[in-house]
């Protein structure tokens, strides 16, 4: 028997999910309602993926006249895809939402950080009360397995700490920098027009958005109960190029490196720029993210991979949403 | 203090312990022993490398270690083992650089040994690479912590290296 999944969301996450699904051949999922700001489209038999996609490409969907909300509150589905944009401070709207599927017994797959930053514990909580998951691969390094990596394949392993690159837009401007020799604003813009960076680029390069990755690293993986403001944050937009010249004569180079280490008082939860020799496995290049697990067992294991996009993203998701298959 | 003394051993049983004698015995607290066994002097002895922590009496452990036929081939009061690069960021000059150095170096665990500036013009922030050593990793701590202090405090950009422990 199909699932049946309602997605909030239509914008980049939510489109690449939607494409995932569409050419997927099992009919493991059936995708019953799909909503955005403008309203919902739904189908209690299954949407036709491919076709909903082609009319939203093309601006011709028709919605029917039903918010997120009223679909996450009434709507028959067993897993609720919130991919809708993070809001660091509230996490709203997809907290609401989160929290009202939770409460109806439905299980909930997530790309959106704020929620699970400010209120992992009680979402937790409140899944296991209604005996449903609440699963957010896609929240830390996009495609990377971070969270499905150490409940499988590294089940058993105490997680000493983790650090890693995990906002490929940082990464790609110190990369710019350093390879072509250009200063960062005149990378910033580039990065920009390539829509590698937001137009207001705050959050990707004072650091949030890999704060907000280690918060809910901090949380999920280790317990602890830490914030935002817990965070010890610099971002990369005081590293000059010269900096990165002095580092590169010590065959060194400049990333900005999020890092949760929950050994009791040298706590560090801290995103800041650091220097990582070149040949080090974290030294990747590009929008890619990289994390660096150190484990009891298995000592040190690396992952790297695309921390953002489309399908990307769409893969996390995907892996979360057959996890729960995989319970029925 | 810290002190690290090469020694050189006969290849004859119970020397080992002839020469770790009398360092505790002086108060000293050994922190590592190397026993080079398989780099052999030409002279037929073995080298035997000692770190410990003793505050006064060093003349007199000499003497007495080489009273036992224990040869002393040197010693250094301190012994720069660890090392690191740091790259500063900021209004390194006008924050005078030369009191940030003699900071660090003044701790008597670590000390400043290589520094390369990057100037890019006269109102425009510097960049600095500094390589740090020190006594351990413990004093390589100590010192990074107190080059954090004096940049916060002059306003300065840290960029340290990313940890290495397993």
């Amino acid at each position: 028997m199909s699932l049946k999944v309602a997605i909030i969301g239509f914008g980049s996450v939510g489109k690449g999910v939607i494409k995932v699904l569409s050419e997927r051949k099992d009919d493991k999922f059936q995708v019953v309602a799909i909503t955005d700001s403008k309203g919902a489209v739904l189908d209690d038999k299954g949407l036709d993926l491919a076709d909903v996609l082609k009319k939203k490409n093309n601006g011709d969907l028709k919605r029917v006249n039903k918010s997120s909300m009223d679909v996450v509150k009434e709507c028959d589905y067993d897993i609720l895809v919130e991919v809708t944009p993070t809001d660091a401070k509230t996490g709203q709207p997809g907290l609401s939402y989160i929290i009202e599927a939770l409460k109806r017994g439905k299980h909930v797959v997530t790309s959106n950080k704020g929620p699970v930053a400010l209120k992992y514990k009680e979402l937790k909580e409140l899944a296991k009360k209604n005996n449903v998951q609440f699963l957010f691969e896609a929240t830390v390094g996009g495609s990377m397995p971070v969270f499905n990596l150490m409940r499988g394949p590294l089940a058993g392993n105490e997680i000493n700490s983790i650090e890693g690159i995990f906002n490929g837009t940082c990464n790609y401007i110190l990369t710019r920098m350093a390879s072509e020799g250009l200063p960062y604003d005149m990378v910033l813009s580039e990065a920009k027009e390539l829509g590698i960076a937001e137009a207001d680029p705050t959050y990707d390069v004072e650091g949030i958005d890999t704060a907000l990755k280690m918060v809910i690293l901090a949380n999920s993986v280790f317990g602890m109960d830490v914030g935002l403001d817990d965070v010890d944050r610099v971002g990369i937009s005081s590293v000059c190029l010269e900096a990165l010249k002095l580092a590169g004569e010590a065959d060194m180079v400049i990333k900005l490196i999020g890092e949760v280490h929950p050994n009791g008082e040298e706590r560090v939860l801290k995103v800041s720029p650091r220097l990582v020799p070149k040949t080090h496995p974290l030294a990747v290049q590009g929008t890619l993210n990289a994390a660096l697990i150190r484990t009891k067992l298995a000592g040190d294991i690396f992952v790297i991979g695309k921390g953002a996009g489309s399908v990307e993203t769409a893969s996390a998701i995907l892996s979360d949403m057959l996890y729960i298959a995989s319970l029925q | 203090m810290r002190i690290t003394m090469d020694l050189e051993l006969k290849d004859i049983p119970g020397q080992l312990v002839k020469a770790l004698e009398p360092i505790s015995d002086a108060g000293g607290n050994i922190v590592s022993v190397v026993h080079h066994h398989e780099q052999r002097t030409n002279r037929g002895t073995i080298p035997l490398q000692v770190v410990f922590e003793m505050d006064d009496g060093l003349g007199a452990l000499k003497e007495k270690l080489e009273s036992r036929g224990i040869k002393v081939v040197r010693f250094n009061e301190m012994r720069l083992l660890e090392r690191k690069t740091v790259v500063l960021v900021g209004h390194i000059i006008h924050s005078d650089i030369r009191d940030t150095i003699e900071h660090i170096d003044s701790t008597g665990y670590a000390e400043v040994v290589d520094l390369s500036m990057s100037m890019p013009g006269i109102s425009l922030k510097s960049s600095a690479r500094i390589g740090i050593s020190a006594t351990g990793k413990a004093e390589m701590k100590k010192a990074l912590k107190l080059l954090r202090d004096i940049a916060m405090e002059k306003d300065l950009l840290v960029i340290e290296p990313i940890g290495e422990e397993a």
